[in-house]
């Protein structure tokens, strides 16, 4: 237990340590040769003003990105790990279906698989499928982040134990019920953390639909800094992606802690 | 007397690990068979085959009668046949009402308000019943294994396994549940226990069984196993109980 002074002696340190930190890191940047340089060009509060509101509106897309990418994933992503988790062999070949999907689509940049699919599947010519490039940005987007939540899913299933199966299967339920009503949602629970840790990544990944030409925010900082040859505008997009991002880290944060506590606490499994 | 449950040359092995060599064994109606012998004699391993939880190498597995050995539809067997596991195994993310409740609802189609019903009777038969609407995590050892018990019950089961039930409690929540146990032998429950409480067993069980060594070394009624064991094997045991005074 810490005392009321020692707590306030560490905060002080903290502090302390932390204001010397960063007026070194500031004197060193502001004293570089380049440092005027640099200030006008990523730095210039005339163009931050002017830029902000037109990348600000351009980040709604990617908001809207987000979140229809991130209802599918959580939906595909769940039925991929539940498909790894079937036992016996009968159900290898999907097993090893699921297995090559995550490797597959965990082992390329994701770039590249929005690259081939933004660019490749307009250029079929297909009446039926969708041109638009944010369709095929956000399909990208599922199919990569699918592989990984997947994985985390597979993680939270793994870690019941299979005592809870045996009771639930000893009581008459099925296999599928057993999954629905007993592993799914303890698995799910545990997984909070992880699973909001990636959708920090996948906020952050929703600028490379912008490679493909959908104005979102980053596509938008780049339009503007080609206009006015000045770099301040992607500035204006990286303070909304922070903003963006910080109450999710902070909300993953309060939950691991608290988690942290309750197993603390003597919870009997 | 109908024999509630039958087990024919019962064999069972994990890999190169025999815990099942032969295991014979015949449960009347309303009769209560105690299991005992030194852990890992197959005591568990039996009860989970019973069950269907563990599928048996060879051997017949007859409930009422009716084989059920390698039945197609295993949750119409288990259905039919409770069990007690030592680990309470409750279901941490529901309610004691809930665990209670999801069979019945899930697999007899019970609507809410019977099952519910059911189980609410059942918790205040019990002493369970201002417990009902907590986690299981709140609840004493002794408490979670009653409701695990309840558990089983609701689904009005024709014959219920206790697989060392009391093992995983401290000593003064023992008698609790051996209570619940007791007045379940009282109403006619036809039941299997593995246990390492021998004086339990001797109060409660029609006949006990010895296990070693994956087989059903000796059998007999209570008052004869613990006073006048004829097995070299099973005096053994039970000296070696007497000596760590369990009896």
């Amino acid at each position: 237990m810490r005392s009321g002074g020692n707590g306030r002696r560490s905060v002080a340190i903290a502090l302390a340590s932390t204001v010397v930190f960063f007026v070194a890191a500031g004197v060193a940047i502001t004293h570089a040769p380049g440092w005027p340089e640099v200030r006008s060009q990523f730095f210039d509060w005339h163009e931050f003003k002017a830029t902000f509101p037109e990348v600000a509106r351009a980040f709604l897309l990617n908001i809207k990105i987000f979140c229809i990418a991130e209802v599918f994933i959580l939906a595909f992503a769940l039925f991929l790990a539940v498909l790894r988790s079937l036992p016996g062999p009968v159900f290898f070949p999907l097993r090893a279906l699921a297995i090559v999907y995550a490797d597959l689509f965990r082992g390329m940049p994701t770039i590249l698989v929005i690259a081939m699919l933004g660019f490749g599947a307009p250029a079929l010519g297909l009446s039926y499928i969708p041109k638009s490039v944010t369709f095929w940005g956000i399909v990208s987007l599922v199919l990569i982040y699918s592989a990984y939540v997947s994985e985390v899913y597979r993680a939270g299933i793994d870690s019941i134990h299979p005592s809870q199966e045996a009771a639930a299967r000893s009581l008459g339920l099925s296999r599928g019920q057993t999954l629905r009503r007993v592993i799914l949602p303890q698995a799910v629970r545990r997984v909070i953390p992880p699973l909001l840790n990636d959708f920090i990544g996948l906020q952050k990944d929703t600028a490379l639909v912008g490679t493909l030409g959908a104005i979102e925010a980053f596509q938008q900082s780049q339009i503007d800094t080609n206009a006015t040859f000045n770099f301040t505008a992607y500035l204006s997009a990286a303070v909304l992606f922070v903003a963006a991002t910080i109450p999710l880290a902070r909300f993953t944060d309060w939950l691991v802690a608290r988690d942290r506590r309750r197993r603390q606490a003597g919870g009997v499994a | 007397m109908r024999n509630a449950l039958a087990v024919e040359r019962l064999t069972k092995s994990f890999g190169k690990h025999t815990v099942l060599e032969g295991v014979d064994l015949a449960v009347g109606e309303h009769e209560v068979v105690a299991l005992i012998g030194a852990s890992g004699s197959g005591k568990s391993t039996l009860l989970r085959c019973i069950n269907l939880l563990e599928p048996v190498d060879s051997g017949r597995i007859f409930l009422a009668g009716e084989e059920i050995t390698a039945a197609r539809d295993v949750n119409r067997v288990r259905k039919r046949i409770g069990i007690v596991f030592q680990s309470f195994n409750l279901f941490p993310h529901m309610t004691v009402l809930r665990n209670v409740t999801l069979a019945p609802r899930d697999v007899l189609g019970l609507s809410r308000a019977e099952a519910e019903a059911r189980a609410t009777e059942l918790l205040k038969r019990f002493g369970l019943a201002e417990k009902r609407l907590d986690y299981p995590d709140r609840l004493s050892g002794g408490q979670q294994q009653r409701v695990a018990i309840v558990r089983a019950l609701a689904m009005e089961p024709e014959l219920m396994l206790f697989d060392e039930v009391t093992s995983a409690l401290d000593p003064e929540l023992v008698g609790e549940v051996l209570q619940v146990i007791r007045e379940l032998a009282q109403r006619g429950m036809t039941m299997v226990l593995a246990t390492h409480e021998m004086s339990f067993a001797r109060d409660i069980a029609n006949r006990v069984c010895f296990l070693d060594g994956g087989r059903i070394v000796e059998e007999g009624p209570p008052e004869q196993m613990f006073s006048t064991p004829r097995e070299p094997r099973t005096q053994q045991f039970l000296e070696r109980i007497v000596a760590a005074k369990r009896l």
